[in-house]
């Protein structure tokens, strides 16, 4: 990708991140940081011991007001909105009248209106989506002039808890609004790194100073996107765009868990429902895997994977989405998609890197075990 | 002590005798971040002035390493393929990659001196 530097946004944190002495990198539309000068692999190992600070203002956040949101979102998502609980966030997908996934998201459920957040890159297509998809009654309100802070890792909680009490409350993908540090926030129990943490949204205006006093905790440093890839590529979570996309059912990308069970009784009821329930009655023609690696070499996007046994061996079944070095994993991990029956756990497999053919496995995700706060 | 030479490419070269050391330079290093695994040549492998002669791995993606010169491997380093991390933290000393026997070491002349590539290296900010 291209962006002239003129052309790309800045989150309220942007004049932070250089003064942090960030590398930057265009990233969906942004200007973002992708290493700070600790380097990717202090930075993940920080997050995985302590805590993290990342950035994710580039998300899209949004507000789904007017009677009958749920019942109506119902409409764009194979998810149980109608059955969410106050207090509670989902994920989910949109999908396309084929199945394919157009974007991942989370719903929640405030008292008064649903609270979405979506990926920077699909955002303004997503908010089309739902403007055209939902009955003029609904108001979507987009909030733009609000930062979105992640703090990821063992230590969020006591961090958490010195500028909000009430955050230690929540469990698992809980959000409430609170008082942080005397700001009005959202505060979200929720990540992309598998640890335990927050997802703070906060007014743009007083997001540097908030994430200046998080960043004078001990506990607390600041992380940039490539450590955050490795931290979700280790904990089996999906990237919109590689792991996911329009061509991706929520079958193929084992995403089932995410179709509830009244919405599969209902017949579906969202956008490619018969596909993609028959796919998750039959098993999909291919699905999403963890891919581990036999040696040291990553295998990145984009490797060809081969059958490595049976009559089919030597034949290509499949392609790594997601592939690199994991840190707490300490050695390659990836994710892709294999042909059907070829996914079972222990499936051996080859990786084809730089015309040599390597030795991997078909491995259970996550690569690291989720440490998420339940109760 | 030998001179050292440099390429645009950010890999470094020292000729002693017929063999010359290869590793990738400090700027290198510092723009891969942390180097995670080194796929290295066998000994006896040919390679040409520009062509592939090892890939580095940091945790974000895959580069190549070129070759400055033409010629035959005859070392690979053991200890950056155990311990990685080498490229980085002595990346102008014990993170050499390669040992090479120089077809024509007049090759080496065309590259940049250490005054040279630090004016090309200034240059890139």
């Amino acid at each position: 990708m291209s962006e002239a530097a003129a052309d790309l946004r800045k989150t309220a944190l942007h004049a932070l991140h250089v003064e942090l002495g960030a590398r930057m990198v265009p990233f969906a539309g942004y200007d973002m940081p992708v290493q700070y000068p600790a380097g990717i692999l202090t930075e993940h190992n920080h997050t995985r011991a302590k805590a993290g600070l990342f950035d994710v203002s580039h998300m899209g956040q949004a507000r789904l007001w007017g009677v009958g949101a749920d019942k109506a979102i119902e409409a764009l998502v194979p998810g149980n909105i109608v059955g969410l609980a106050p207090t509670r966030i989902r994920y989910t997908v949109f999908t396309n009248d084929k199945g394919g996934i157009l974007d991942d998201l989370t719903i929640g459920r405030a008292a008064d209106h649903l609270s979405i957040v979506v990926n920077a890159a699909c955002k303004e297509a997503d908010y089309e989506h739902m403007r055209r998809g939902l009955p003029k009654s609904m108001r979507l309100e987009i909030l733009e002039d609000r930062a979105l802070l992640a703090l990821q890792g063992p230590a969020a909680e006591a961090v958490m808890a010195r500028f909000a009490p009430d955050a230690a409350k929540l469990t698992f993908m809980a959000f409430a609004g609170m008082k942080v540090a005397g700001l009005d926030c959202t505060v979200f129990r929720s990540g992309y790194t598998g640890e335990d943490g927050y997802e703070i949204s906060v007014a743009n205006k007083d997001a540097e100073s908030f994430a200046r006093k998080l960043l004078k905790e001990p506990e607390v440093m600041p992380i940039g996107l490539g450590a955050r890839d490795s931290l979700r590529l280790e904990a089996g979570l999906c990237l919109y765009g590689h792991d996911l996309d329009t061509t991706t059912t929520p079958a193929e990308g084992d995403l089932g868990w995410t179709i509830a069970k009244r919405r599969r009784e209902e017949g579906g009821g969202f956008p490619g429902d018969k596909i993609v329930l028959k796919q998750l009655a039959d098993g999909p023609p291919r699905i999403r895997v963890g891919i581990k690696p036999d040696g040291r070499a990553p295998a990145r996007e984009g490797t060809v994977v081969l059958a490595a046994q049976g009559p089919n061996a030597g034949k290509e079944i499949g392609k790594i989405t997601s592939g690199g070095f994991g840190p707490t994993a300490n050695g390659p991990v990836a994710m892709g998609y294999v042909t059907k029956g070829n996914n079972a756990v222990g499936t051996p497999l080859g990786l084809v890197v730089r015309g040599t053919t390597l030795g991997a496995k078909v491995a259970s995700l996550p690569f690291v075990p989720h440490r998420y706060k339940k109760a | 002590m030998a001179e050292r030479r440099f390429t645009k490419d950010h890999e470094w070269i020292e000729l002693n005798g017929a063999i010359a050391t290869v590793g990738i330079t400090n700027y290198a290093q510092e723009q891969l971040g942390d180097v995670v695994f080194v796929d290295l040549p066998p000994a006896g492998k040919k390679i040409t002035k520009g062509g592939e002669a090892a890939v580095v791995e940091s945790v974000k993606a895959a580069s190549e390493v070129y070759s400055p010169v033409t010629g035959e491997v005859v070392e690979s380093n053991a200890d950056l393929a155990k311990n990685p991390a080498l490229a980085n933290t002595a990346a102008e000393a014990g993170g050499w990659f390669v040992k090479i026997k120089v077809a024509d070491p007049k090759e080496l002349s065309a590259l940049m001196d250490a005054a040279a590539y630090k004016k090309f290296v200034d240059g890139l900010h």
